[in-house]
């Protein structure tokens, strides 16, 4: 019996559809590189930043795994690149990042294997754990990763033979990672909207459901962490090819906090809440840090604590209660 | 350095660890909250010792207890306004909300002190050496491995004769059977948390010569803290008093042969063994 | 002789000195309409948590179809044709009805783990979701996120996520607790409208719905099988009346 479509079906299967204002951020993106010359080394951090985001959000936002470590990844990815650049000669940008993809999905394949066998706080510990070990390890072995004063002065090959990377202006770079963010994104999205991500939704949201409904929970946890991990990886990749340069902070829980930090200002689960919270913390970052270092991390304190207890949902979060709020008078 | 030192040194800084930690792994046990700010109830309360010293002139016991005092009344202000409003809430918005909170008190501290590092000067009778037949040793870490070996003592009968402790112990095992059956959960949550704070406050101010005192602290050792508890296990005294001489104990002798990569071991090892045994060495399965 | 779907021999579970379950034998054919009842914490629930593997038996074995399922994982279980409701509703209350079944739907069609297209694009999945939510009366409710609708239509979008499974065995724990009497006739359609040739177990205080539904009733007692037989023996049975249905067939 063919009824007429229901109309929440014809909802599912459009939802998927780009919408116009998804155009934005990328306009926005092309139009910071002609209109601030001067700020595209701060802008390319700002887009690796953005894609590590991406990755996290993956698994935070939507497999609802916690971790405190997924700079292990990030910085899995740097290294690959820095001590291929450093030891072996190979410079290649685009190859570097396949590489660091690799090398840093295969750890998150292993580590997540491993570790989500367990959940809730002892997962955060082990997720701690782990990076904190990865952390170690590069200072110990510091004949090969430079230790704690790192690698500096890497230089890269042109990016297809052409583009040569400028490390003045950074024109190259900044266009490097919005293409290499452009791409990252399109795969997370589509694998966002995609039965494996709706899936991811259910485990978060409902565990025991997903077990009932046949679902198997850890492979599809696995599989997702180590995706995460690969994007972690390639955007930590883009960080040392574009700056030359490599140390253990890309290991740290600063940042490994910053951008959880990120992903709860700009909203979890939702795609954009990456670019909104990383813009957003990194400008605020870049100004008050520097100038007034105390003052910034009392205001962070702060802020994250108001977060916690009132807007759970981040900017994006806040955004939607209030047009809720708007559209029900 | 001979093996009696390092065991010695260990057992004491294992001890400072201690009496910071099992604060957090009863509150933790209690309420399943994830308190990172743990910590920074222990700087506080360091920092309340040396300002009582340095602009009061109290002597040093006198100071400890009034940092007791000071922390554990704080802790009860912060948990009735803030922290009871988070109990239902996620793990992630717990861990934010006490990072938070760990800035803050850093960031106040610094503003509010200065980012120096402060020494705490201790009375004579803690000053120097002790013979103790077959080696000469600092006094105060001989009188620290006492003391945290008095207060594990003095909490483990507290826990286990005490009716106030054995609804503890109901409530940490089973919270809704413990509430169906009369115990205020709440009121009893409120109560270890200040006594819980007000002990880190006293091992932030005891540790001061040892674990140093700075707005860093409560982010330096915040791993340190993490691993003894899910090591000893929640809500178990004896079992962190265990976890913390054994973590206290292997870091110093790790620090001593291998600057480089000692930490490393810890690590590794507690990634073995929460993997084993996700409850920790002394843990109940299930919790 | 219909085949045997399901069986227990010598189920038993322990916590501690606690036996929540003795030697339990069981038996559910293709085709059964079979009713569980028995007091408050006589181990019912227990009973379909040993069946589905969310429990471990310590002693005892569970068949599917024959087959020696007592060390398979919940999920491996459902795969091979067993599902359930839950006691208390266990939906995804952030998404929508129709997600809701789509994932259960997705995910026998072994659908669940495509990557590429977009879940709303899968139409097989959308449309048989869709049909579950209209025999279960739900269509004016499929877009609304679930955590919004009242308890009773949460239950129906309970029963709609099993009904997706395209079970042999089917386990409903207490499926009419909830549902006010207004609407439980869509409830009563939607079981007698299941295949004939699967097994359904309800689990249920509702005597009504017990005896108009079972063709075959087990009535457990602190765990062990206390009777069982047609309806119309238990009903008679004076020690099944005593320690159990009493007063509720006589009101």
């Amino acid at each position: 019996m063919a009824g007429a479509p229901l109309p929440a079906a014809r909802e599912l299967a459009r939802r998927h559809r780009l919408q116009w204002w998804e155009a934005l951020p990328w306009a926005a993106g092309l139009a910071a590189f002609f209109l601030f010359p001067n700020y595209l080394a701060f802008g390319t951090q700002v887009l690796v930043t953005i894609l590590f985001a991406l990755s996290l959000d993956l698994v935070l936002g939507y497999a609802g795994i916690v971790t405190l470590g997924h700079a292990a990844f990030f910085g899995a990815g740097a290294y690959t690149v820095g001590m291929l650049a450093a030891h072996a000669g190979w410079t290649e940008p685009l190859s570097g990042l396949l590489a660091a993809a690799l090398v840093a999905g295969l750890l998150g394949l292993v580590s997540g294997w491993i570790l989500l066998r367990t959940h809730g706080l002892t997962l955060l510990m082990l997720t701690l754990c782990t990076m904190a070990l990865l952390e170690q390890a590069a200072n110990m072995f510091s004949e090969f990763t430079g230790g704690f004063d790192g690698m500096p002065g890497l230089s890269f090959k042109a990016i297809f033979g052409q583009f040569e990377f400028d490390v003045l202006y950074f024109r190259t770079q900044y266009l490097y990672a919005l293409a290499v963010l452009f791409l990252g994104f399109a795969v997370v999205r589509v694998l966002v909207y995609s039965p494996f991500g709706r899936s991811l939704t259910g485990i978060r949201e409902n565990l025991l459901r997903m077990h009932a409904v046949g679902a198997p929970v850890r492979a599809r946890q696995v599989l997702v962490y180590a995706i995460s991990a690969a994007l972690a990886g390639v955007a930590g990749a883009v960080f040392v090819q574009a700056t030359g340069y490599v140390n253990l902070a890309v290991l740290g829980l600063e940042r490994a906090a910053g951008v959880l930090i990120i992903l709860i200002l700009g909203g979890y689960g939702r795609l954009y809440g990456a670019f909104a919270g990383a813009l957003a913390y990194m400008l605020l970052e870049h100004t008050l840090s520097k100038a007034y270092p105390t003052a910034w991390q009392l205001g962070l304190g702060l802020t994250l604590m108001l977060v916690a207890l009132f807007a759970r949902n981040g900017i994006f979060g806040l955004a939607d209660a209030l047009r809720r709020r708007w559209s029900a008078r | 350095m001979d093996l009696a030192s390092i065991l010695l040194g260990g057992l004491a800084a294992g001890m400072v660890l201690f009496v910071v930690s099992v604060g957090l792994s009863v509150t933790m046990g209690l309420m399943g909250f994830v308190n990172l700010a743990h910590g920074g109830f222990a700087m506080l309360g360091g920092y309340a010792v040396v300002l009582a010293m340095r602009h009061w002139g109290l002597p040093f016991s006198a100071a400890l207890a009034f940092g007791f005092a000071a922390i554990a009344a704080l802790s009860v202000l912060l948990e009735r306004t803030l922290y009871a409003r988070l109990y239902r809430a996620t793990e992630l918005d717990q861990v934010l909300f006490t990072i938070g909170l760990v800035f803050v008190m850093i960031a106040s501290v610094t503003l509010v002190v200065g980012p120096e590092s402060q020494r705490v000067v201790l009375p004579a009778w803690l000053d120097g050496q002790t013979d103790l037949g077959f080696l000469r040793y600092r006094t105060y870490s001989l009188a620290l491995i006492g003391a945290g070996t008095a207060l594990m003592l003095a909490l483990w009968l507290g826990f286990e004769r005490t009716r106030t402790g054995a609804r503890i112990r109901a409530a940490v095992d089973n919270r809704r059977m413990a509430e169906s059956l009369g115990v205020d959960v709440g009121r009893l949550f409120t109560l270890t948390f200040a006594l819980g704070s007000g002990l880190a406050a006293v091992g932030g101010g005891l540790g001061a010569e040892i674990l140093g005192l700075d707005p860093q602290y409560p982010l330096r050792y915040l791993a340190y803290f993490l691993i003894v508890v899910a090591v000893g296990g929640l809500g178990r005294v004896t079992g962190v008093f265990c976890a913390a001489l054994l973590i206290g104990v292997l870091d110093f002798t790790l620090k001593i042969y291998f600057p480089k990569g000692g930490t490393m071991f810890i690590y590794a090892l507690t990634l073995a063994l929460l993997l084993a045994r996700p409850q920790g060495l002394f843990g109940r399965k299930g919790a | 002789m219909s085949e045997t779907l399901l069986e227990t021999r010598s189920l038993c579970k322990s916590f501690g000195a606690l036996e929540v379950a003795r030697r339990i034998d069981f038996r559910l054919q293709a085709g059964a309409r079979h009713a569980l009842i028995g007091p408050n914490g006589a181990g019912k629930t227990t009973f379909v948590n040993l069946l589905t593997g969310v429990l471990a038996p310590s002693s005892g074995r569970v068949l599917l179809d024959g087959e020696d399922v007592t060390r398979l994982a919940p999920a491996r279980r459902v795969k091979r044709g067993i599902a359930r409701t839950f006691q208390i509703n266990q939906l995804f209350r952030g998404l929508t009805v129709l997600e809701n079944v789509c994932i259960a739907v997705a995910e026998r069609m072994g659908a669940g783990g495509g990557m590429l297209r977009p879940a709303g694009r899968r139409t097989e999945v959308v449309a048989e979701a869709a049909r579950l939510i209209a025999l279960l009366q739900l269509e004016a409710d499929a877009g609304r996120r679930v955590g919004e609708l009242p308890y009773g239509r949460q239950r129906l979008v309970e029963i709609a996520i099993a009904l997706g499974l395209q079970p042999r065995v089917l386990l409903l724990d207490e499926p009419a607790a909830g549902i006010p009497s207004a609407e439980s006739h869509i409830l009563l359609a939607a079981i007698a409208a299941l295949p004939a040739d699967i097994a359904v177990l309800i689990i249920e205080h509702d005597m009504d719905l017990v005896f108009r539904f079972a063709e075959r009733i087990t009535v457990l007692v602190g765990g062990a099988v206390f009777a069982e037989g047609a309806p119309a023996e238990i009903a008679a049975n004076r020690e099944v009346r005593e320690v159990y249905l009493g007063s509720a067939l006589d009101a």
